[in-house]
This record gives C-alpha cells, structure tokens and sequence, in this order.
C-alpha cells in the first residue's frame, strides 16, 4: 500500500533540500554542521521552514506547572529540553528550533549539485577487490552451529523411510552423523574502488585557532564529498612542524606546537605512508596539505618541491594544497608551489582568506573531478 | 488507505463490553467505529489530524516524520485518536495490549460524549471526514489548474494566519444590518416633537447643530471599514482582498478547518479532563479483571504524570472535575459555604447532597477551559494539587517557580488560556491612510509578539491584501507600528490616538 503521505513527506524533503541549498554558503561558513555529526546523518537547524504566525514572545509569558518545589527553584536552562512524560505537552518554556536530519550522502548530493562537482571516475576500479563470505550451499560436514536443521531432518526422515525404520504411529525421527547437513558458504571477491585521504596540517605556532577551525570545517566537507564517491576509504592524518607524526583525527585538530616549519618532514611522511600501505595502482590517494605558507628556509622549499615531483605526484590522484590566511604567516609557500607546478595536472592550490572563502575553496579543490 | 476492516471479535467484545457501562453511568456518545492501525499507518493519520484524506502539503509529511521518528526511538508512541465527527472514527494502535485498548476504549467514549454534548462544539461539521474530502479535491483541482508550487505556497501563506479568527462568533447574535429604508429617515435631523409654538424652546438652534453633529459622526462611523475592529481577519479578508477565485477557495478551507479545530484547543483541558474522569471510572469500578490493575495503573499513571515546567491537561482535568464532584457531593458550594470562615467548619462540611455526578454532566455541557477554570479553580484545589507559576528569570538565564500566590497562578492560567493562547489580533481599518492600507492592531495584554514571526507573517498579509500592511502592537513598552509594503519591512514609533 502505498501511502498517500509518502507524496507530502517527499514534498517536505524537497523543500528542505532546497532551503538547505540555498544556505549553504552559510552552514558551511558557520560550521554549525560540523558539530552536529552523528553516524550517518547531520542534523541541521532550519527556523525558516516554520510557518510564521503572529505569536507571543517566549520569554515574557512563563506558563502553570504543578508539583514540588520552593519559589525561586530552578525548572531547566534556556532552550534545554524539558523531560516530557508521557501525554499532551502543556506550556514549555522555551522553543525548539525546527532541526532535521539529512543523511551525509544526501548532503554530498547537495554539496555537489551547488557547486557542480563533477563525479570522480575512480581510477583502479575493479582490480581491487575485496572479500565477502556468502552462504550459498549444504554439505555434509560442519560446525553444529551452521547445522541446517530442516535438510538434516529431511535427509533423516529419508533415510528412516528408505529403511523402513520410520514408523506412521511413532513418527520420531533421529537424525545419525550422516543426515547431517551443513550451510557452507563461499568467499567471493567483491570488486571495488578503495581511496584514502592523507591530511596534513601545519601545527606550529603560526596557525591559530581560527585557522585550525577553518582547516577542521573544510576537512569535513572533503571527507562527506569524496566519502559518498568511494565506498571504501580511510583517512590519515598527519601534523607537523619542525618534525612530522601521525596522529589521530582528535589530536589532529587540537594539538598546538611552538616550533619552527619544515614542510618537506610532511610530506616525507605522507610519501613513506603513500608507499608502504598504498600501492598507486589499487588505491586512489588524495593527499591534503593546510597551512599558513610559512616554511623554514627556502632549501626545505626545494626539497618539497623535490618529494612532490618524484614521490607524491606520480601516485596520487590529486595533491591539494590549501593555504590559510594567518597574520603571521608569510604566505610564501602557494607561491613557490604555483610557480614550480603551473604546468602539473594534479596539483590543486587554494588560498582561504577566512570562514567565507571555505566553499570556494571546496571547490577549487574538488572541481577538477581527478 | 482502507477504513473499514471489520474489528478483530475479542476487541468488539470489548467495545460493547465498556459501551454498556459507559451509557449506564449516562455518558451518551455518537456511533463510535473503531480500527486497528499499525504504527505507520497511525502516524499518517495522526499528521493528518485524524482524518483519511487531506489536502495535498509538505507540512502533513513534516509532522509524519518528527511523529515517526520519535517513535522509532520510543520516546513517544500515540495510544490513541478519535475525531469529532458522527459516527465518530478512533483508532487504536495494533499491538498494544488489552489493558491498554480497554482504557483506550473508555477513553474514547468520554471524548465522543464530550464532542456530542459540550456547547462550543455544537457548530461543528459532524460530517467533517466529507468535508475534509471536499477541501482536499478542491485544492488538487487548483493545483492541476495553476501548478502545485503556487497553490502550495499560497497555502503557506493562508496558514500563517489561520489563527486570526474568532470562535466566539460563531454564538453570538449580531445586531441586523440597519435596513436602506431607515438610513434614508435619519438623513432628517432628529427633533423632539414638539407644538409649532414651543419649537424654538424646545428645539432650539445649538440642539439641532449637536443633533447634526451626532448624526454625521454616526454616518462617518458607518464608512469606517470595517465598521467595528474585526476579529475574524480571515472572514474580512474572504470578503475584501482581492483574491483570485482559487485563492478564495483556499482560504476559505484554510479558515474552514481551523474553525473546525478551534473547539478542540478552547476546551482540551476540560475534554481530556473528562475523558480520563470516565476511563477511570468505568475501569476501577467496572470493567477492570483483577489480573489488570498493575498494568492499568502503569499506563493510567502515566498519561497523569506531570513534570516541572509542563502543565498536564490530563491530570489538572480529572483533578478539578473530582474536586467539583467532591464538592457538590459535600454542598461546598453556594452563599454559606462561600461566607463561612472557619477553616474547621470548612473542613468537616458535608451536606451530603451527592449531586456531584449531576454537577460535572452540567459543566461538560456548559464549559470551556477559560469558565471551567475561572469559576471552578479555587484557592484549595490550588493549594491541594500544588500549582505554581513559572517564568523566565534574565538573570539566571533558567526558567524558575515565580509564585505559589493563588491569585497569581490562576491569573496566569487564565492569561495563557485566553484566545487559545494566541495574541488578539483585530482589523481596524482596511483603507488606512484613506491609501487601501490594511491596519491590524495586537490588543496587548502584557506579553509581546514575536518579532521575527511578527515579520515574516506580515509580509504573508501583504501576499494577500497586496497593498501595504501594518500593525499596531507595543514593543518593550513602546507603542510601534509594524509594516510591511512593496519597499519590505519596516517599523516605526506610533502615537496610539494617531491611529483612530
């Protein structure tokens, strides 16, 4: 049966895709999303959807409650959320903004559409594959645990009558050793594209919170897009300044050094990781490179430049460098990149000057469809 | 969607098993249908607001969602619906247990009572199922003719205010349009009759000049437009926007149903007050098997839980009907009960009357939620039941107990139950600035509008006027006028007397 509300809640998303369009600018500058993560879904407060009415303010009114409690005592914070018991709710203090949940994949579809991101042809597809077990057949051994009980009393109850030991007053039927059949199941080789993100960012003194912010919000909606273009993929992440390490995503975002800059540490790393766990004809690598452009003598320059060339490049789909704006940082280094590479394919540079410039920059970064 | 599966035997058994105690106790409801509903199907009635069939609209899938996703997470599930409508239709939740669908049951039965019997529902479409039916193919044949998007939007537009209309008027008996013949007749100034000699005495020159005066102040009245301050916007707009004919026809649905539902806000508390009085009743003293009880005082406590901050219509309805019950039982009522000042006296006063059942059959006939409490919340049953007032303290940035002062609760109850809980909102003037300008006025009783509502309903108004709007309302204690034209919004400070 199809129901008839199936129309109007299509019409409803509809909308809200649109709404969600048309402020994306603005969800993504605010990076409001970015914190409202959960599994699968991103839930976004949308105020605009409301139907207007001439309505009373909330805070003058207060409202009747009933039970305990001295004059003065404390009913919930502002917009926390009262426990409802079951029933009718009466006056709530307090007004919940129209929040909906839009899944990642809905909002990578949308985060496209906008930007018109060209889908990625991934490279390496079906020579990757990997395994998945299916049951798809019976025999006669096994573990107990995968015994198919309605084959096992089948063949038994064949057996009993072929026998002439199954009897129609006492129709018992006991299974011996050979009745006994097992689901078995084979490993089938599941063709598919895998891709990882390597993520590296500048941590030294020179990169601020704000900077950090930018590079985290940004890093969010690389991940939701090239998750929805790749069933399979992992992210890494690096920080450096003087030295490189590997670290995971919540030290990635929050950890602050003093020291000085030596990009070419990073991109060593990444290179050593590029080749020790992902070989360029199975995977498709992106790595991503966020600093303030500050580095520490122009020989590390060349050395980059070096490792870039020979190392990364070759075997990556395409290397981003994304180059926020600091007050203390030179903003050298896109420079030194687009002068040694204007003529590569798959470098991609973008400068950010602040939470406005991140959309554009998602774009710089994923329009070339690479 | 199928509305007429034949009810599972055992559940018919038990219609007509609480039916019978239900009438035996007086209760007298319309023929009432039952039908089992699996959730889904549930929730899409429910975002239907009961009904099989309405018009086509986003907010419908809007409220399916936000019900079904909190189900799903199982932290609300609908027990039960029925709609005002003879015979009425209610729906019970597949798989809910026998205890639950006999409180169900009898719940449903005092509701169906209700919506017979209580005078503010007695200007109801009983055939509303129908009516709701007519509204949606109406507004499909719009939406083939003009494309789903405008008509849709428009119906955005016509509900953003559909609170602006008054219920009230459909019980009151307005005065007859003063006929031609009689305006022709008092073109003449007015003179007391009077014998050809006394006439200079008795109507002399300055009594015929105030005379004039009146009449042609009456006759600037009768231009006004309209001629008293309107409430029912939705009506004055029906009769004086320039509305294409498809937008009438919206409107008038929108201004339909909302009329339709607008009983059902002015007496919640009273209707489920009622509903939960009989459920408990017919259960504890009737139809309840001894094996039953834990479970039905599990489900009973919880539809009469209250929690800080909330106000539980449920529980303040059973609970003011049993103090009313209890006090028409006991005779505390009338002159002497109300002079009497001996709290000892007071509380060992029983007359033993019993006419407490008579009582609440008369005031769920009479009543509505505002002269239900306004005449039958007392300072004990306040003191008893533990009301309080709450507000917003700035200071704390919490919500906090304000009172436990009788008179402030009550007045506060009394203030969030007016007009529904909505502002008052009235037309004062549809050709302001003599320019065609609608002017509304906010009668403001303490509390503000919201602002940015206020706007983005405004601009809805000037969707439908389609010249400048305004309204006059009081912003932090300043009187303002809101407006919004074709230059957008705007908003000014106003001097009240300025606006006539």
């Amino acid at each position: 049966m199809s129901q008839k509300i199936d129309l109007d809640q299509r019409r409803f998303r509809k909308i809200i895709r649109g709404k969600i369009k048309d402020n994306l600018r603005k969800y993504i500058s605010n990076g409001e999303m970015v914190a409202r993560k959960g599994k699968d879904t991103v839930s976004i407060p949308l105020p605009s959807v409301d139907i207007p009415r001439f309505k009373h303010g909330g805070k003058q009114q207060g409202g009747v409650g009933q039970g305990d409690g001295e004059v003065g005592d404390s009913l919930g914070q502002d917009g926390e959320e009262q426990p409802g018991g079951p029933g009718e709710a009466g006056d709530k203090p307090g007004e919940h903004a129209l929040e909906v949940d839009v899944s990642l994949e809905e909002l990578a579809e949308i985060l496209g559409e906008e930007l018109s991101l060209p889908r990625i042809e991934p490279k390496g597809s079906e020579k990757i594959t990997s395994h998945k077990d299916r049951y798809t057949g019976i025999r006669t051994t096994g573990p107990e645990s995968l015994k198919h009980f309605r084959r096992t009393y089948k063949e038994a109850l064949k057996r009993q009558v072929a026998t002439g030991t199954y009897s129609k007053k006492n129709p018992i039927v006991i299974p011996i050793k050979d009745d006994k059949r097992f689901r078995s199941w084979k490993t089938e080789p599941l063709p598919q594209s895998s891709a990882v993100i390597i993520y590296m960012m500048d941590v030294s003194g020179s990169m601020g919170d704000e900077q950090k912010e930018i590079v985290r919000i940004e890093s969010f909606w690389l991940d939701t897009w090239l998750r929805s273009q790749y069933k399979g993929i992992e992210s890494r992440y690096i920080i450096h300044d003087a030295m490189a390490r590997e670290v995971d995503r919540d030290t990635f975002f929050s950890t602050r050094e003093s020291g000085g800059t030596m990009i070419s540490s990073a991109y060593k790393l990444c290179s050593k990781i590029m080749e020790d766990e992902y070989p360029s004809d199975e995977y498709n690598i992106y790595p991503f490179h966020f600093s303030d452009g500050d580095n520490w003598s122009v020989d590390d320059t060349v050395t980059c430049v070096d490792i870039l060339n020979n190392q990364i490049l070759p075997n990556s789909n395409q290397f981003s460098y994304g180059q926020v704006e600091s007050p203390y940082g030179s903003g050298q280094f896109i420079k030194d990149l687009q002068e040694h590479f204007a003529e590569a394919e798959n470098l991609v540079t973008s400068e950010i000057k602040g939470k406005d410039a991140i959309m554009d920059s998602i774009k710089d970064f994923l329009g070339q469809g690479k | 969607m199928s509305l007429h599966k034949p009810l599972p035997v055992h559940l018919q058994d038990m219609q007509q098993e609480i039916e019978v105690h239900a009438r035996d106790y007086g209760l007298d409801f319309f023929p009432i249908l039952y039908e089992v509903l699996d959730y889904k199907t549930m929730n899409e009635v429910a975002a239907y607001g009961g009904f099989p069939t309405r018009y086509p609209h986003w907010r419908f899938g809007m409220d399916y969602e936000r019900l079904s996703k909190s189900y799903e997470y199982g932290m609300s599930k609908i027990y039960e619906m029925v709609i005002n409508t003879n015979p009425s239709y209610a729906y019970l939740l597949e798989g809910n247990s026998l205890v639950d669908q006999k409180l169900v049951m009898a719940h449903v039965c005092g509701h169906v009572d209700f919506f017979k019997n209580n005078y503010y529902f007695s200007k109801t479409n009983r055939k509303m199922i129908d009516g709701m039916a007519n509204h949606a193919s109406t507004v499909r044949r719009h939406m083939r003719a003009h494309g789903q998007s405008v008509v849709e939007d428009f119906i955005d537009v016509c509900l953003s205010i559909e609170n602006l209309i008054d219920p009230m008027s459909l019980f009151i008996a307005r005065k007859a349009k003063a006929g031609s013949g009689e305006a022709e007749e008092t073109q003449e100034t007015p003179r007391i009759p009077a014998k050809g000699y006394m006439e200079e005495y008795i109507n002399p020159p300055e009594f015929l000049e105030a005379q004039r005066k009146k009449l042609a102040e009456e006759q600037q009245k009768q231009e006004k437009f309209p001629v008293e301050p309107q409430r029912d916007v939705l009506k004055f707009l029906l009769e004086a926007a320039p509305l294409a004919d498809w937008e009438r026809d919206c409107l008038e649905v929108i201004r339909n149903e909302a009329y339709y539902y607008a009983p059902q806000a002015m007496t919640k508390i009273m209707n489920e007050g009622w509903a939960t009085y009989w459920h408990s009743k017919i259960l504890t003293s009737k139809a309840l098997k001894g094996s039953e009880v834990v479970d039905y005082a599990d489900a009973c406590a919880g539809v009469l839980a209250t929690a800080p901050g909330r106000l539980n219509p449920y529980k303040l309805g059973v609970e003011l009907l049993r103090h009313i019950e209890m006090r028409w039982d006991k005779g505390q009522f009338g002159q002497e009960w109300e002079e009497c000042d001996s709290m000892a006296v007071k509380a060992s006063w029983d007359r033993r009357l019993g006419l407490g059942r008579e009582k609440i059959f008369e005031v769920r006939k009479l009543y509505n939620d505002i002269t239900f409490i306004d005449e039958y919340f007392t300072l004990d049953f306040c003191i008893e039941q533990k009301f309080y007032s709450f507000g917003y303290n700035e200071r704390a940035s919490s919500w906090e107990i304000m009172s436990r002062d009788f008179e402030k609760v009550k007045k506060q109850l009394l203030d969030s139950l007016t007009n529904r809980g909505q502002p008052v909102i009235r037309v004062i003037n549809g050709n302001f600035k003599n320019t065609g300008e609608l002017l509304l006025r906010h009668d403001h009783e303490g509390v503000d509008l919201d602002m940015n509502h206020a706007k983005d309903t405004l601009e809805n108004l000037f969707k439908v006027w389609k010249r400048p709007v305004s309204i006059h309302t009081i912003v932090d204690e300043k009187d303002k006028l809101l407006r919004h034209g074709s230059d957008g919004y705007s908003e000014k400070a106003v001097n009240a007397a300025d606006l006539g």
